[in-house]
């Protein structure tokens, strides 16, 4: 495919996936619109973490802290935190606190990022991990901020749309809450996969690659290193700080639990399954993180495991065992995720095309 | 004289680019042996043949019985290779360097071997403690030489010692690898860009040129022929 | 009052120490592993889970009696470390670093949840085999336990001291960390030396989830913390020095348990429990920006 014919298809995909996106809710249950409201929300982390893991190569374990801290500026805005003792009083409207849960993420992803800079591959991976794990006693230590270990309750909140319980009056439209999430999520997800293109197509993108495949060839080209790797740090963590913004709303609550180590693992695991450095696996990816722990426990497609699997896999635990040897094996099959299998189709396509024309 | 190893029609490459074509060799016990070659030739390839560091086809056989597996089974077999570049450990001590040596001999040896090769290189036994990355350059070769005596071998062979080292250390080395031979009657087989020194070490020769034997012959008819004269010799 | 005061001091910094111990242990583990494999083994924590979880399931529902049941733990333990490294680290040990951290982490995950899916989540109790007294000495108070730990920990340092400096195989082990090329061209069998690494590595995990499990409760969970903290540790003391992760263990362990100490006073009552893994992970950041290579490594060198 000429470059041409590649971003005409990348058009046409794209418009297919914006129908499909807006019709999808009439085919599934209300109950369906939810989960897969939340894949909505794991696609926008994932395209932030695959801006920076996929394109730049630095390793996250970490990008679950920044979701955090996305979702607790969305509940501190709204509820406020004087109730324990702090100082914002919060009333701001949900959808408005999104921008600013992206804000303070990409801020204090900057901040980290600089650090970062000198760390590379394991360390960083070490680094993230740690805040990852540090994050919960972090916000239970600064209870006054945060709640401490109870959290922040958003649900029936007039700042919170719709309650939770309320129907929602959208456009002449009245959506259940979970349709509304499900739309609220997906279409800040489509504008998030918009702006993730556009930042990957142009110049920023190519130093991003740059800096991935040879970081001395990168700084001989006059890449700057430090402002790269800095700005991918911060961009993929305000994507990260709005996809916890919308978690929040869809939890209607945050507090350390919401926001457990596990989700670090998750992210990383939806951009490596979503193939790195591609970004329509990202929706695979998404998916996967989504609905695989359910699968694993009989749900959906799991319906067709065998009754004695489902039976253990529904312990607590079982899916993890599921998650994590799925995790390995995919590691040993497709090293380089679903979108490097599509590749590689398209590729052994184009060659077959190229050799037909011989 | 009896063939100790023998190469014939030897094949090798790394990953898709091939390095040897068709090379066939002997060494004979107690024989000193030297490949000589310009850069790119296919000499630390032949070595690395040999010790199995590389996919090779064709046979090679050591005393009658053919070499198969990695560098652990030629080891065993009794070969030594000194690696382009020293070859030592630079994080782990002289003394620990040399134990290594005798990593493949059985039993309570390590001590005696360890002896009868510090009688040859006295100051290895005196900074034993010493860390190999702290010696000069020479003194690593001659440490990585000493290793390699460590573990008795049927064979040894020699990467380019004179890489990097001034003339008289060279010189100095090549004068242990002979007095080796003679009294040890060890059996080498040295590849070197410094054609003079090793011709004058060895009693027979090969020059390989893109991956195949050009030329062989005996160290004196190779030092008085033309054209190994104007390549290699330089007068 | 002043002596009162000093024994309490010196009780925090032996409990300290006490804890530094089990740090240590696992730190060390880490660096076995990093140094001669270059992984990070993000699955170390709950490999040390499931082994605590193995000698507790052996006492109490297999009736043995407390020590055979640590020797076979540990002897699983080892056996488990080298088959997680022949037949699920081996694969991709070549590849990328992110190939290498996410099986780690799949690991990681698979534990945690073998272990909760066997076990349950609530909490057990793994008896100290040092007993539940005291120990006092010039008026210091130590639980036996603490007294147990830093033994134990100081015995397996110097065991694989001894193991390192003097056996064949040790010196085989350190040949390959440093230049397994070089070490395959001496005889040594590289492949079975980093297997080995990672039964080492695996049995120093077992030993410190063990003292973890008896010193707090056996829970699925409880080596999570532990992790970063050997993380720490081995950061401070150079990710590639085994002399490191035990200084490293000992410090982080000392630092933590002084800011409790401290607490007790005005200019420290910021500080509480809940700030011990930020502590950690600060430790983390600063070493990695100030000195890389921690307190015992030697600068990486970056090839280009």
């Amino acid at each position: 495919m000429t470059p041409r014919e590649k971003r005409i298809a990348g058009f046409v995909a794209f418009g297919a996936l914006v129908v499909a996106v807006a019709v999808f809710p009439a085919f599934v249950s209300d109950f369906k619109a939810r989960e897969w409201a939340y894949v909505g929300i794991y696609l926008i982390a994932l395209l932030g973490l695959n801006m920076l893991t996929g394109y730049t190569g630095q390793i996250s374990l970490g990008h679950g802290a920044f979701m955090a801290i996305g979702g607790y500026t969305t509940a501190i805005l709204m509820a406020g935190n004087e109730q324990f003792g702090g100082p914002i009083s919060g009333g701001m409207k949900d959808i408005y606190t999104l921008p600013l849960a992206g804000l303070v993420a990409g801020a204090v992803g900057l901040a980290f990022g600089l650090p970062a800079l000198r760390l590379s591959g394991l360390y960083l991976a070490l680094a993230t991990f740690a805040v990852a794990v540090a994050m919960p006693s972090t916000a239970r230590r600064f209870a006054e901020w945060t709640g401490g270990g109870q959290g922040i309750q958003l649900s029936g909140l007039p700042e919170l749309t719709g309650g939770s319980v309320e129907d929602v009056d959208i456009l002449g439209l009245s959506l259940s809450p979970n349709r509304w999430l499900y739309y609220l999520s997906w279409s800040i997800a489509l504008v998030a996969y918009a702006v993730a293109w556009l930042v990957l197509r142009g110049r920023t993108g190519r130093a991003f690659r740059a800096v991935r495949d040879s970081e001395t060839a990168a700084i001989s080209s006059g890449v700057s290193l430090a402002r790269y790797k800095t700005l991918a740090f911060g961009i993929s963590a305000a994507f990260a700080g709005v996809a916890g913004g919308l978690f929040a709303l869809g939890t209607a609550s945050v507090s350390p639990d919401v926001f457990p180590i596990t989700l670090s693992i998750f992210l990383l695991v939806g951009v490596v399954v979503g193939g790195l450095g591609g970004l329509s696996g990202l929706v695979f990816g998404a998916i996967v993180i989504t609905f695989l722990p359910l699968w694993a426990q009989g749900q959906d497609l799991g319906s067709l495991l065998p009754q004695g699997i489902v039976e253990e896999t529904q312990k607590p635990g079982g899916s993890s065992i599921v998650f994590g040897v799925v995790l390995i094996l995919l590691m040993f099959v497709l090293p380089n995720g679903v979108s490097g299998l599509f590749r590689r189709a398209g590729q052994a396509i184009a060659k077959r095309r190229y050799a037909r024309s011989e | 004289m009896k063939t100790l190893l023998e190469l014939d029609a030897v094949q090798a490459r790394y990953g898709p680019v091939q390095a040897l074509y068709d090379v066939s060799l002997t060494v004979g016990e107690g024989e000193v042996v030297s490949v000589l070659g310009a850069n790119g030739a296919g000499k630390t390839t032949t070595l690395r043949a040999i010790s199995g560091m590389v996919s090779r086809s064709g046979a090679i056989e050591l005393d009658g019985k053919p070499l198969r597996g990695g560098p652990e089974a030629a080891a065993r077999a009794g070969i030594a290779h000194v690696p382009e570049g020293r070859g030592t450990f630079v994080e782990l001590t002289v003394t620990e360097n040399l134990r290594l040596g005798a990593y493949t001999l059985k039993g309570r040896k390590v001590k005696g071997e360890i002896d009868r090769v510090t009688a040859f290189f006295p100051w290895m036994a005196e900074r034993g403690n010493q860390r190999a990355g702290t010696l000069s350059g020479g003194e690593q070769q001659m440490l990585a030489l000493g290793r390699a005596l460590m573990s008795r071998p049927r064979l040894l062979l020699l990467d380019e010692p004179s890489l990097g080292l001034a003339p008289m250390i060279v010189r100095d080395f090549f004068a242990t690898v002979r007095r080796l031979n003679e009294e040890e009657g060890l059996t080498v087989l040295v590849v070197e860009q410094d054609a003079r020194i090793a011709l004058a070490s060895s009693v027979r020769a090969y020059v390989l040129e893109v991956g195949r034997v050009a030329l062989t012959g005996t160290s004196a008819e190779l030092q008085g022929d033309e054209s190994v004269r104007r390549s290699y010799l330089g007068y | 009052m002043v002596a009162a005061s000093f024994a309490e001091f010196a009780q925090q910094v032996l409990s300290g120490l006490a804890s530094g111990g089990i740090y240590a242990s696992l730190a060390l583990a880490l660096v076995i592993i990093h140094r001669s494999t270059g992984v990070i083994n993000f699955a170390q924590g709950e490999m040390a889970t499931l082994s605590a979880y193995i000698a507790w399931t052996l006492t109490f529902n297999h009736g043995w009696s407390y020590w055979p049941a640590v020797a076979l733990t540990l002897v699983i333990s080892f056996g488990g470390g080298v088959a997680i490294h022949r037949v699920i680290i081996r694969p991709v040990e070549r590849g990328s670093v992110l190939r290498v951290v996410v099986v780690t982490i799949g690991l990681l995950v698979a534990i945690n949840g073998f272990v909760l899916w066997r076990w349950g989540g609530e909490p057990q109790l793994l008896e100290s085999p040092f007993g539940t007294g005291t120990v006092q000495f010039q008026g210091v108070i130590l639980t036996r336990h603490e007294v147990g730990t830093i033994l134990v920990a100081l015995g397996t340092v110097g065991l694989l001291w001894l193991l390192f400096r003097f056996t064949k195989l040790g010196l085989a082990m350190r040949a390959t960390a440093v230049n397994p090329d070089e070490a395959r061209l001496v005889g040594v069998r590289v492949t079975w030396m980093l297997a080995l690494g990672w039964g080492l590595a695996a049995t120093l995990g077992a030993i410190a989830g063990l003292l973890t499990a008896s010193s707090l409760l056996l829970d699925p969970n409880m080596m999570v913390a532990v992790l970063i903290y050997a993380f720490a540790a081995a950061v401070l003391g150079g990710i590639d020095s085994p002399v490191g992760a035990v200084v490293g263990g000992l410090l982080l362990g000392l630092i933590l348990s002084m800011l409790s100490y401290l607490s007790q006073y005005q200019a420290f009552s910021w500080f509480n429990e809940e700030l011990k893994l930020p502590a950690a992970l600060l430790i983390i950041l600063i070493v990695l920006l100030v000195k890389p290579s921690g307190l015992f490594g030697k600068p990486e060198v970056k090839r280009v």
